[in-house]
């Protein structure tokens, strides 16, 4: 089974503020491992604004999301974090006095002293197309992303979307399918040339099909379908028959399983002192866009803020015998040791 | 069907008129609202609260959670969207070809009037 993980924080999101929360941790001596839904750091940083600009980071007047992400990892590096990706943290239990159990889909367990949730503004899931009763079908033959190949073998397959994920799984699944139609809005795709050349090589080849239209009915019975119906741009409408769909339109933030761990919530935010940015569970921290207080702005300057005021806290749950002494880096030599420069 | 003149009592900034815009929502709802030149039509429904808008990237053509469908008679002096918005709809859904994403409309003179129809759902 599962080993059990022990540390002193357990992260709840890679974004920049929760990067940001390994270093103020770190001066202290805390050791935190992170867990983020999506397979890279950086959060919306990486997802959203990767090439686009910020400007309100303090003493930067210019810097890229991917840029930040990047001056933050460097950052942080002397802390050696511990990140686990492309995992959902589905759990969180106290379990005592500075004592929490925290679980993730994957089947991982942790057990912690403190959890800070610097899950901004929620998860990143996969976009549901608005297709009436498409929620029966789901993880039964409808699939937002692929976990074992081999499922689909032998199976008549609709994927649909322009991006590098259809196109991808179009290629990557065509040859065990028994038949594969990849269904796009429009005869241009966004994706890698190359991929795109070879999906229209095998289109040409009789290997695959391409429709251009959009999914508007599902058919079938028992979560399985049958077939699904298209609309095609001049308004046509076309029956493809198949065992099971893929849809790729990108991401959206959900809330996800954050309101079931027992933490107050207001609004999908959850309320926090100004002191610590604890939550109404103590232990359990809550920094950047997902927390609210009077006066709140989600900014990532204030997610920094609030990384640091929260680790003063969390020193108390992690090292309740010690005295903490605020100290600078620049003139701390034991500060200057943990980050390799003394 | 509600109606609400959100622009009752029409402010003027600088002496000039505002351009207004008009929202409908997709149960009928309208909104008519001033826009100040120079934002976007985005930025705009945030400001007025309405429905139907969502703009998680806040503007920075990524999400697509801002689709609007500009009205036919407007749709020509709109124009249409450009290669990277173009890119950008492919992760919308019930996308038309009046579709824009509302983030990448800015409000100018020529727009006072524009109507733009929200839709139901924006991937979540």
């Amino acid at each position: 089974m599962n080993e059990t993980i022990k540390t002193d924080v357990v992260i709840i999101g890679a974004g920049p503020v929760g990067l940001f929360a390994v270093f103020e941790l770190g001066l202290l001596d805390i050791k935190a491992h992170l867990v983020d839904i999506l397979d890279k750091v950086g959060g919306q940083c990486a997802e959203l604004y990767p090439e686009k600009p910020i400007y309100d980071i303090p003493g930067i007047p210019y810097i890229t999301g991917q840029g930040l992400t990047q001056a933050l990892m460097e950052q942080i590096k002397p802390f050696k974090p511990t990140f686990h990706l492309g995992e959902m943290v589905t759990t969180v239990e106290k379990t005592g006095e500075a004592a929490f159990r925290v679980g993730t889909d994957t089947g991982k367990i942790f057990e912690c002293k403190a959890v800070v949730i610097a899950a901004g503004g929620g998860s990143f899931q996969p976009k549901r197309p608005p297709i009436d009763g498409i929620e029966a079908y789901e993880e039964k033959s409808v699939f937002y992303a692929v976990r074992k190949m081999e499922h689909f073998r032998d199976k008549r397959l609709l994927v649909v979307g322009g991006g590098d994920s259809a196109l991808d799984w179009t290629l990557n699944l065509q040859p065990i399918a028994r038949r594969l139609t990849l269904v796009h809005r429009r005869n241009e795709f966004r994706g890698a040339p190359d991929s795109v050349n070879k999906m229209r090589a095998l289109v040409a080849a009789g290997g695959m099909d391409l429709k251009i239209g959009q999914v508007t009915a599902l058919e079938g019975s028992n979560g399985m379908l049958a077939a699904a119906t298209v609309k095609g741009n001049d308004g046509s409408l076309s029956r493809v028959e198949c065992d099971a769909m893929l849809p790729f339109f990108g991401l959206t933030m959900r809330l996800g399983p954050v309101a079931q761990w027992g933490v107050k919530m207001e609004n999908e935010l959850i309320p926090v002192d100004t002191a610590a940015f604890e939550s109404n569970i103590p232990g359990l921290f809550a920094i950047g866009d997902i927390n609210t207080y009077p006066g709140k702005l989600k900014l990532i300057l204030s997610g920094f803020h609030e990384a640091a005021l929260m680790a003063q806290k969390a020193y108390r749950y992690v090292y309740p015998d010690k005295k903490l002494v605020f100290q600078y880096t620049t003139s701390s030599t034991s500060l200057q040791k943990k980050l390799g420069v003394a | 069907m509600k109606e609400r003149d959100d622009a009752a009592g029409s402010q003027r900034v600088n002496g000039a008129p505002m351009p207004k815009i008009i929202f409908i929502e997709h149960d009928g709802t309208r909104h008519t609202v001033e826009a100040e030149i120079g934002t976007t039509v985005m930025e705009t429904a945030l400001r007025n609260d309405i429905g139907g808008i969502v703009a998680e990237c806040g503007g920075s053509c990524t999400c697509a959670t801002c689709l609007v469908h500009v009205d036919e008679t407007w749709s020509p002096i709109v124009g249409p969207p450009s290669p990277e918005e173009e890119d950008m709809l492919d992760s919308a859904f019930e996308v038309k070809p009046t579709s824009r994403l509302s983030c990448q409309i800015k409000v100018t003179a020529a727009l006072d009037g524009l109507i733009v129809h929200t839709p139901a759902y924006q991937g979540r």
